[in-house]
């Protein structure tokens, strides 16, 4: 039997991961009809799909815990809530803007997605064990994509390159926010159920710049972000949310 | 038997985004049960993310009504984790034939089934290269055969 301080935590956790997934996923769909290259529109409305279906894994068990209906509890999260309840990082919820700036963060939450997965996949908590290995398999496909496009910008033409390094300038310290906050408390790791955030930190950290630096670009060592709480937004979040949730709003009833 | 009639019903609904590969083909359907008019069936997703789920959850529901059970559950399991070693032989001869190169069995070894050539469903020419691990849909990749100098898909291993 879950005690109530462990549940507590797990659903801070799940709610967490699952508006990450869900807010990038969001971003993602954005390039559907204007990525550079045919393929790239293509690939980001794939990746679109997976996160958003990852998002719905994760809100699925946090709908078990809290006792809640698995088929519209996750609905009524997506379309039912304000946007400062929303507990994604800062990251994940900024404009898509250039090309390279969405491609370099994809690739950093990739990695950070095959890291942690690899390790919750080993949970204590086995619905939470099971998820991890169900969604790392589809990360594999994200990452492998995503790192073979940062190399070829990191190492293509001198714009190529000065647009890489502009994104990694600003999404690096950001990068950090990922490994904050109470969504991820001692509780949770003392019984097994997450890995630490330290341990996760440390090991993204130094097999991100180890490839960075051999697509030759200069990783910053600004790691500010883990200082953002989770509860903290942009406006940028509130215009998302808001198209996000307009079909909903006009018409709650409203289904394919 | 009961449950061979449902397993007989299910051979006939197919993946909408595949439609010559049934369910049970795919090897979606991890389990059937039935008790008196009620007929239970539990599945399992390919990519999380796939959106003809839900579309073969309806079909698989109205189908098993259509002949006669009363009450239908098709219930979703995600464990174990949903693996393309799963299609069957059959299923892998169709997706040939569909012009979609299967995936090769990989018992979790998915890096290395990714190292491997892919065959030309055409030409079965191993000299093709990949173009873009997303596809159509969430299950394909596009690859480029050097040989018959056509592009072609394939079922991406998981």
């Amino acid at each position: 039997m879950m005690e109530n301080k462990a549940r507590e935590s797990l659903c801070r956790y799940l709610l967490a991961s699952g508006d990450d997934e869900l807010i990038l996923g969001h971003r993602n769909s954005e390039w559907c009809g204007h990525a550079p290259l045919l393929e790239e529109d293509i690939a980001f409305a794939n990746l679109a799909l997976d996160e958003i279906g990852h998002a719905a894994i994760w809100y699925t068990l946090l709908a078990d815990l809290r006792r809640e209906n698995r088929d519209s509890y996750p609905d009524r999260l997506v379309f039912q809530r304000e946007a400062q309840d929303f507990r994604n990082a800062t990251l994940l919820e900024l404009p898509n803007g250039d090309w390279a700036f969405s491609m370099l963060r994809q690739y950093l939450f990739d990695l950070y997605e095959m890291v942690r997965l690899h390790r919750l996949a080993e949970s204590a908590y086995e619905p939470l064990s099971e998820a991890a290995q169900k969604i790392s398999r589809e990360e594999f496909y994200h990452h492998r994509h995503t790192s073979a496009w940062v190399r070829r910008l990191g190492l293509g033409t001198e714009e190529s390159h000065r647009r890489m390094q502009e994104a990694l300038d600003r999404a690096w310290p950001l990068a950090f926010q990922l490994f904050s906050g109470p969504e991820v408390d001692d509780v949770l790791v003392y019984s097994g159920y997450v890995p630490s955030a330290g341990y996760l930190q440390e090991a993204w950290s130094e097999a991100a710049a180890e490839f960075l630096e051999k697509c030759q670009l200069k990783v910053p060592a600004d790691a500010s972000g883990k200082r953002i709480p989770r509860d903290q937004h942009t406006p940028y979040l509130n215009v998302l949310v808001d198209e996000m949730q307009s079909v909903a709003r006009l018409d709650p009833e409203a289904s394919w | 038997m009961a449950a061979g009639r449902i397993w007989k019903i299910l051979e006939q609904v197919q993946d909408p985004e595949i439609p010559v590969v049934s369910v049970v083909e795919m090897g979606l359907i991890r389990g059937v049960a039935a008790r008196g008019k009620r007929a239970i069936v539990t599945m399992t997703p390919t990519f999380s993310g796939c959106p003809a789920l839900e579309v073969m959850r309806n079909e698989i529901a109205e189908r098993l009504q259509e002949a006669g059970w009363e009450e239908v559950d098709v219930r979703l399991t995600a464990s174990p984790p949903w693996t393309s070693d799963w299609i069957t032989d059959s299923g892998r001869e169709k997706l040939r034939g569909f012009g979609l190169s299967p995936p090769p069995r990989h018992a979790g070894h998915l890096e290395a089934a990714l190292a491997a050539a892919v065959p030309c469903p055409y030409c079965n020419s191993q000299d093709t290269e990949l173009k873009n691990d997303f596809g159509p849909t969430l299950c394909r990749a596009i690859y480029f055969c050097n040989r018959c100098r056509q592009p072609f898909e394939r079922f991406k291993p998981l």
